[in-house]
């Protein structure tokens, strides 16, 4: 078992910080207890993929617990429609057990390359917000190596406090073992889709919420670049899964084949500015746009090119080069579209160049006091850090989406403050009073932690 | 910690009346900043005012770079206050003119003392509160003085000279820590250090010190001259046959 020191940082490559990392499998309690027990002065955290943007998976000076899991071991309860998985198991290994098996998982975020305890501890969320909530509202129950190196079984009924306080908690307070999480059915491993462009804001807000509840899956891609009335262009995708019956003969064949794969990774040594800047994003941006058909009806797609498509480019966060880059996520509330148009404005007229961006309409939220997901409206942009500007365009942001009722996601932050934090989750005290009661001597902790100020 | 945006939360000003460092803190401050302290062998001659703003506490603290003895509890108390040092700003020093010195190889000692033994231990104590941290960057403010020594000023520039080797040193030691050092070394630099002296060719401000050091900063550089042509203008400098460079009319 390797112990060393590493310097880690999160998917946007930014801040880093060295830390003792220690690899092991939920399986083995035992062991963990003793990593807990070998863990330093600055304590310890749980680490999956490292696909958070910023730090939450990084613990300066202290300890980070790396968790590996085998996707054979998941437990699939037909009957139920649910599965028992490792918490190390991550949906792209989970995924090939699953879909073959006629069974898709509750939420999938733009990646499969998340753990089961990070999208627990993230509470992540997918396209199918607006149905079926996050990851969180899905999980039956799961089981928590706490502080003091005993395992708790955690339920929405059974615990609810510490269970809420787990989904959403970043990992502060504890190391998931397993969950059982509710499964969808498929009949097919393909998904029906609809695409429409639409040429501003107005139009595909109110397209949004007069039609997704008719889809499962409903996701915008914007080109953030776009000003004026231009504003808000986007390709609009909502989809369903496809029954076998509108499957092309060839697929109908095997309905559930499942074959996702990676057909390139970038090379570590991009140049060190990278190779997204104002020029190439701004042609991508319009040729993304100009390709997408108009309107069209019932378009079969895979699993991987509708959800994760950018998970076909391995490594594609080196295109950002060394200074690595940040994924802005906001929500406003329903009602606070101005500012939703406000942040939209201010980041086209900020010339930064931003890749496609991300607007998604949110459901009805959870109870855990850190979910990120509430009824309004989430926006993503990536940024590359070197952005001229960059500092203050983002302090105007949180400035703007804070005033407006709204919050950051503690998956993607990289820059807010404890103050955002506050202002953004209301009932942080109510989670740190749950946090408090399992690890009073505060063996959890990590660089977002202590950026933020969360316990 | 730093966030990705490079702001810092706690920054620390070793000689807290310079300048040049004063000008680096103002830049590193965001809405992050949480803590600034100034450091110096005179605390209550600091001003804090022009750093002050909401959210953001500013202390000084007293700080004797030839207090070699004093130096790791000075940084672990810093740390115990404070919480973790993001980046620390090594800006004492002490500059005379070469021909006090020529008759006063005490005086000419003590200048060592300050600029070359002060920044080595307190360097040293910095490296340690870092890797235990595992982050943390010092920002060293050496000169071109010590890239190429010149009669006219060579106690002060022998300083700078053992001050460069040991940052750059400290920064490849570090390398794997997760902490960082970045060597500054600026040119003739208008300020109350240099009040009354004639000023060297490509002269600058600590404005434009504190800008390019700040620059740097972000992109993780580990060295930064200012203006950038003194590096070209060094460069030739360094390979100058003695002859040459004695009868060079650098003041």
């Amino acid at each position: 078992m390797a112990i060393e020191r590493v310097t880690l940082t999160g998917w946007g490559r930014t801040a880093p910080s060295a830390a003792t990392v220690i690899e092991r499998s939920t399986r083995d309690v035992g062991a963990l207890v003793d990593v807990i027990k070998s863990f330093p002065a600055r304590g310890g955290i749980a680490r999956g993929l490292g696909r958070s943007y910023g730090d939450p998976a990084q613990n300066g000076g202290g300890a980070v617990v790396v968790l590996r899991d085998h996707a054979h071991e998941a437990v699939i309860d037909h009957a139920a429609g649910t599965a028992t998985v490792p918490a190390g198991v991550n949906l792209d290994e989970l995924l090939r057990v699953l879909v073959p098996r006629g069974w898709f998982v509750p939420v999938t975020p733009g990646t499969r390359f998340v753990t089961i305890g990070g999208a627990i501890a993230s509470d992540i969320h997918g396209k199918n917000h607006h149905l079926d909530g996050s990851f969180g509202s899905n999980v039956e129950r799961l089981s928590l190596l706490l502080a003091d190196g005993t395992v708790r079984e955690l339920s929405p009924t059974s615990d609810p406090a510490l269970f809420w306080a787990t989904v959403g908690g970043m990992g502060l307070t504890g190391i998931i073992l397993d969950a059982t999480i509710r499964l969808l059915p498929i009949t097919t491993s393909r998904l029906s889709v609809d695409t429409e462009r639409v040429g501003d804001l107005d139009t595909l807000l109110a397209t949004m919420e007069s039609g997704d509840r008719y889809f499962r899956y409903s996701v915008a891609w914007i080109d953030p670049m776009a000003r004026g009335k231009h504003l808000g262009r986007s390709v609009l995708t909502r989809a369903d899964h496809a029954t076998v019956d509108e499957l092309p003969p060839k697929h109908a064949v095997d309905p559930l084949a499942y074959h996702p794969r990676q057909r390139i990774t970038v090379p570590p040594l991009v140049p060190g500015p990278g190779v997204i800047n104002h020029t190439t994003i701004k042609v991508f941006n319009e040729l993304w746009y100009r390709k997408a058909p108009r309107r069209r009806v019932g378009h079969i797609e895979s699993i991987p090119g509708f959800f994760h498509p950018l998970d076909m480019v391995g490594a594609w966060n080196r295109l950002y080069g060394r200074a690595g880059f940040l994924q802005y996520q906001l929500l406003v509330p329903f009602g606070a579209e101005d500012a939703l148009r406000e942040v939209l404005e201010r980041f086209a007229a900020s010339g930064a160049p931003s890749f496609l961006s991300v607007l998604k309409r949110f459901g009805a939220g959870n109870p855990a006091p850190l979910s990120f997901p509430a009824p309004g409206w989430t926006l993503t942009v990536d940024v590359p850090t070197a952005t001229p500007g960059l500092r203050e365009l983002f302090h105007l942001l949180d400035d703007l989406v804070l005033d407006a009722g709204g919050r950051h996601y503690l998956a993607k932050d990289a820059h807010t403050t404890p103050e955002a934090i506050r202002r953004g989750y209301p009932r942080l005290d109510e989670w740190r009073a749950v946090r408090e009661s399992v690890d009073p001597t505060g063996v959890w902790v990590s660089d977002l932690a202590r950026r933020l100020q969360l316990c | 910690m730093d966030n990705a945006l490079g702001e810092p939360q706690t920054i620390v000003l070793l000689g807290g009346t310079s300048d040049i460092g004063r000008a680096i803190v103002e830049r590193l401050l965001s809405p992050s900043a949480r803590t600034v302290v100034l450091a110096g062998r005179r605390p209550d001659e600091m001003r804090t005012a022009e750093l002050e703003r909401p959210g953001l506490t500013v202390e000084t603290v007293a700080f004797d770079a030839t207090d070699h003895a004093s130096h790791e509890a000075f940084v672990r108390e810093l740390a115990a206050r404070h919480g973790d040092l993001d980046v620390v700003v090594l800006a004492f020093g002490v500059l005379a003119e070469q021909s006090e010195l020529d008759d006063d190889p005490v005086r000419a000692a003590e200048m060592v003392d300050v600029n070359v033994a002060g920044a080595v231990s307190v360097g040293l104590a910095l490296a340690a509160q870092f890797r235990r941290q595992g982050h943390g960057r010092l920002v060293v403010l050496s000169s071109v003085a010590g890239e190429r020594v010149r009669k006219a000023n060579f106690v002060y520039g022998a300083t700078k000279a053992g001050l460069d080797g040991f940052a750059q040193g400290l920064g490849d030691a570090l390398a794997g820590s997760g902490a960082s050092v970045l060597v500054v070394r600026p040119g003739f630099v208008h300020s109350k250090m240099t009040a009354g002296k004639k000023a060297a060719p490509f002269a600058t401000t600590p404005a434009a010190v504190a800008d390019a050091t700040v620059k740097a900063l972000r992109q993780g550089r580990r060295t930064v001259w200012v203006p950038g042509i003194l590096r070209v203008v060094f460069c030739v400098f360094r390979h100058l046959p003695g002859p040459v460079w004695r009868r060079l009319p650098l003041g």
